[in-house]
């Protein structure tokens, strides 16, 4: 009897070990990687200042310079873009869902919306090779008179808006559930229309909530790889307009990881490109985790 | 009659996204099925590489397909006995502490939302650290550190929901919190935790940025951690860039083989979160 209650003794001592163990593990995670990309591209600030390297378009690694400017150009314009595109989409099948949808169409549109959010990021890029690609070159570029093999900013973005819409969509319903169903009772009773009392009563109390979904939205978009690589064309400049070719941060660090050890500092180069997308996503989400959590309060 | 209008114009355009998400699936399912079918064949299944393979000569996809397996299989269980016991720890240790929990579960939001890529980028630091070599095991450590986030969120999610008073009544019983923990807490809520481990092993299978630096590629199949370990995703990505049609159809197969198992992968966690939902307290 003495023996078991030691044994339960040892037991619980080296699960609860193993479990500190692991969450500290866990907690520390995110300043490792932050501390590890920096000590990896620190050797890059040698030579350049901070404001070059963010703020410069001449990217000669040869030379040892390196200005990410067109690379962070090319990530803002296909993630704005791809935002522009999935919100309103979002948005409006969000209310509807929620709001207007039966029993029956819910059991055909949650699966779908999980079956879009589990397809793998290379699928994605496949679908955007073999469909919007072609449909840009022939069909979009005409209407406004461009020239392009439609390897573009364009075919990036939407096939980004796609990858993004059932992470934006999923919060969304989310945030649209949770709010008491007692205030559009209420507004519903005093005489108001079902669309008015979408209005004027639940979308006006989840501002902060869609604010939010569309920031985390634009952080996911923003680290999103090998879809945008495959579609988006790759080329080292600024983009004028949507139906030109653009390079943005993902795709730099993932196509060049071959040539890395072979030019110097290239490493440091490509460390530092994803310590920018890991700061910038981390800012983001936390921005919008405070506003939501703020939100909550009142 | 304006507000009329303007309800009917806005449910339009509700129908319309509606419409457009449903479309977007089909298209996406019926034009890569349309392209992959006709070249995929048992052969593809089943053999690896030959010479010239990548000419156009025979040969399948079974390196990549089982590279995959070995990779997610491995970081899936790692994740699963780090992750598994961070959510329990949460849940029935700290339940009481509301602050703490608030803040781990705000770092676990933020690390969730890193992108893959960075994780691959870390990994290779790491890899140099460590001085390992693109291999299996790099592969697995990179894709463990990326899908943690994601499987002690989703565990935490489900055992967040079981009731306090059955950990109570588990406690005032007399058993440790290690019994707690794994024999009531955690089997309550059992299907539950494999729909969430179900999830991240779609997750990593999935995944190509973080192992494009660190598992490497190779047409043999891996016999050791130490070898390097060809994966679905990037088998896909390669051959869809050589400039040989019978090649670029072969990508548009494995692309199936891909979606086949991912779907396989959603249709077991809905039933089984069917199970779960049935079966709780």
């Amino acid at each position: 009897m003495i023996v078991l209650f030691y044994n339960r003794k040892t037991k619980n001592r080296i699960s609860t070990a193993w479990m500190l163990i692991a969450i500290t593990f866990v907690i520390i995670l995110p300043f490792i990687l932050g501390a590890g990309l920096y000590y990896k591209s620190s050797m890059l600030f040698e030579q350049n200042s901070l404001g070059d390297l963010l703020f410069s378009k001449v990217w000669k690694p040869s030379i040892g310079k390196f200005g990410f400017l067109t690379f962070i150009m090319g990530s803002v314009w296909v993630t704005f873009i791809a935002m522009l595109i999935s919100a309103p989409i979002c948005i409006f099948a969000a209310l509807s869902i929620t709001q207007y949808s039966r029993k029956f169409y819910l059991r055909i549109i949650h699966p779908v919306i999980d079956i879009l959010a589990g397809l793998p990021s290379v699928v994605y890029g496949v679908w955007g090779i073999i469909v919007v690609v072609p449909f840009i070159s022939n069909v979009i570029a005409p209407i406004f008179g461009a020239q392009t093999m439609g390897y573009s900013i364009l075919a990036g973005a939407i096939v980004l808006s796609v990858m993004i819409i059932p992470f934006i969509l999923n919060i969304l319903i989310e945030i649209f559930r949770t709010i008491p169903i007692e205030l559009t009772e209420a507004s519903l009773s005093l005489g108001a229309t079902k669309w008015e009392t979408i209005k004027y009563v639940l979308v006006k109390k989840a501002v902060p909530g869609i604010i939010a979904s569309i920031g985390f939205g634009l952080a996911r978009a923003f680290g999103e790889t090998m879809a945008v690589l495959m579609v988006v064309g790759n080329m080292i400049q600024i983009p004028k307009n949507v139906f030109d070719a653009g390079y943005p941060l993902p795709a730099l660090i993932a196509n060049n990881y071959g040539e890395m050890l072979s030019i110097p500092k290239y490493d440091s180069a490509l460390m530092f490109a994803a310590l920018i997308l890991f700061v910038v996503v981390m800012v983001f989400n936390a921005l919008m985790r405070m506003l939501i959590v703020r939100y909550d309060k009142y | 009659m304006i507000k009329k209008i303007e309800e009917i114009f806005f449910r339009s355009l509700m129908l319309i996204s509606n419409m457009l998400i449903l479309f977007v699936l089909a298209l996406i399912l019926f034009s890569i099925f349309k392209k992959g079918l006709s070249a995929l064949n048992w052969e593809m299944l089943t053999q690896r590489p030959h010479g010239g393979y990548y000419y156009g000569k025979e040969g399948g996809v079974l390196n990549a397909i089982v590279g995959s397996l070995y990779l997610s299989i491995g970081a899936t269980f790692l994740a699963t006995i780090i992750g598994v016991p961070v959510a329990l720890f949460m849940n029935v240790y700290l339940v009481k502490q509301r602050k703490i929990l608030n803040f781990i579960r705000f770092l676990l939001d933020l690390i969730w939302g890193v992108p893959s890529i960075v994780y691959g980028a870390f990994g290779f630091t790491l890899m140099v650290f460590l001085g390992i070599k693109t291999s299996l095991l790099a592969g697995i450590i990179t894709v463990t550190l990326f899908i943690l986030p994601i499987m002690i969120r989703a565990c935490d999610e489900i055992l967040k929901t079981s009731p306090l008073g059955l950990l109570e009544a588990s406690l005032s019983l007399g058993s440790t919190k290690t019994e707690t923990s794994f024999r009531v807490v955690l089997m309550q809520s059992f299907s539950g935790i494999v729909t969430a481990i179900l999830l991240s092993f779609g997750r990593a299978i999935g995944d190509a940025a973080s192992v494009l630096f660190t598992a490497g590629y190779t047409d043999s199949i891996p016999t050791s951690l130490n070898e390097p370990a060809a994966t679905l995703p990037l088998s896909i990505f390669f051959q869809l860039s050589s400039p040989v049609p019978e090649v670029q159809n072969r990508a548009y197969a494995s692309a199936v083989i891909l979606i086949v198992i991912i779907l396989i992968i959603s249709l077991l966690s809905r039933a089984l979160s069917k199970k779960y939902h049935k079966n709780r307290i």
